[in-house]
């Protein structure tokens, strides 16, 4: 009797756990997208490191909603650590690396275009 | 039989074999390495999309006036709703995959059954939505005029709205016709001709003083470029080379063709990864049904293909951000 009492305890909080990160993700969503159609001044005109705050918060959003879908419905909090950052730690520091150089090349590129003494604006 | 077989000494020591150090079985494993590899495949493509953005970060199209398209509202702006639609159809299916995980945890067959059926709808109604959304995007819009150089020139009235081909072209009868196969020269044909001649649209245009013409470099508030009345007529006499309507790999009418060549690319390969994740979860689904895993007495198939439908929702969230907002 006990074991059956705690087996519902489980499937309750587990099914609670599920329909919260749908929650969580579909007010992140909403919120992206309210965003991204009134486009707040203040959040343009403003930049950090060559992005203005609204690329920023929209990617920093995507990253919250990466998390909660890796953590809970894909199970990585479930899993041991070494599964975890085997996985995690490896894509997070190969991407950042390959974006990184990615997109400080593709700026000089601009900076050529606009700055060298050929125009391209035929 | 002891006698039989070479014992090595190490059996229960750490390196002696047997250990899961991981504590998940052979199976789930592959599928996060896999997941990983796929991961970075998929981030490969989305660094090369930033790296073009950064590179014409002055002249790229603007994704809003791109994707302003709702089924069944025509002439209607409503820019991003529909994808918006779309991601919250996929995380929903999300949703009711991992609900299928947990019910087969509990090895409560009908509701795995259940929840994997909702799963499938999920998936094959995003695919739906996103051929509908490639077919809009093929289908073009307002239609531009390519200049000698490559680059897209845009039609606005005096307010800065877009103004379509159609609504200025000067009206010429004597259209060459599309030549196909069957008539003239056999077996030569080409590709489908646009519905005006640059003729016309340069006529059109230099008969109506409201027209500007918009080029796709950004002004310092971010926008595109409205140029005055002379300039325009100059720009597009001068440059104005044919008729763009819609999009494919090497010319369309929102912007320089690496734009499509990407939307194609990217969307392209990540529906692809949908389409198949359908197929994956039609055969475990079946295989429910037969009860192979009541007779296995574990439902950690139903985990493995959720994993994968899982990613499969990641990946959108990034594509969503990178293509359709940032």
């Amino acid at each position: 009797m006990a074991e059956h009492a705690s087996t519902q305890h489980n499937t309750s909080s587990a099914t609670k756990r599920i329909w919260y990160v749908f929650a969580i993700l579909s007010i992140v969503t909403i919120v992206e997208v309210a965003l991204g159609i009134i486009k707040p001044a203040f959040m343009i005109e403003n930049t950090l490191i060559d992005l203005h705050y609204l690329n920023w918060t929209f990617i920093i959003l995507t990253i919250v909603k990466a998390y909660y879908i890796t953590w809970a419905f894909m199970h990585m909090e479930h899993e041991t650590a070494g599964l975890r950052r085997a996985v995690v730690w490896t894509s997070v520091f190969l991407i950042i690396y390959l974006i990184a150089i990615l997109l400080i090349e593709g700026g000089y590129i601009q900076d050529v275009y606009s700055d060298s003494h050929i125009k391209w604006n035929l | 039989m002891d006698t039989t077989l070479a014992k090595t000494g190490t059996e229960g020591k750490t390196w002696g074999g047997g250990n899961e150090p991981f504590k998940a079985s052979y199976g789930k494993l592959m599928m996060w390495f896999f997941i990983l590899s796929d991961a970075l495949t998929f981030s490969g493509f989305l660094a090369a999309y930033g790296f073009s953005r950064f590179k014409y970060s002055t002249e790229w199209p603007i994704a809003d006036e791109v994707f302003t398209h709702f089924p069944f509202l025509h002439g209607v702006e409503a820019p991003m709703y529909y994808v918006a639609l779309m991601t919250f159809i996929l995380i929903f299916s999300s949703v009711t995959m991992v609900l299928a995980v947990d019910a087969g945890h509990h090895m409560k067959k009908n509701k795995v059954v259940t929840y994997m059926a909702l799963t499938i709808l999920g998936g094959l109604v995003f695919v739906g939505s996103q051929a509908w959304e490639w077919k809009t995007f093929i289908k073009g819009d307002y239609g531009a005029v390519e200049t000698k150089g490559g680059n897209i020139l845009q039609f606005v009235d005096a307010e800065g709205e877009r103004v379509a081909l159609e609504e200025f072209a000067a009206g010429y009868d004597d259209i060459r016709k599309q030549q196909n196969e069957n008539e003239g020269l056999w077996y030569e044909a080409e590709s489908s001709l646009p519905d005006f001649t640059i003729k016309e649209i340069k006529d059109g245009f230099a008969q109506n003083d409201e027209l500007h013409v918009r080029t796709l470099k950004n002004n310092e508030d971010g926008e595109k470029t409205i140029l005055s009345r002379k300039a325009s007529l100059a720009k597009l006499n001068d440059q104005g080379r044919g008729i763009v309507q819609g999009a494919n790999l090497k010319h369309n009418e929102y912007g320089m063709p690496l734009f499509a060549d990407f939307f194609f690319f990217i969307t392209g390969f990540h529906g692809f990864h949908v389409f198949s994740g359908v197929l994956i979860l039609i055969i475990i689904f079946l295989n429910v049904l037969v009860n192979t895993y009541e007779k296995r007495k574990s439902y950690e198939m139903v985990e493995k293909v959720g994993l994968y439908w899982h990613f499969v929702d990641l990946v959108w969230v990034f594509v969503f951000t990178f293509f359709y907002l940032v």
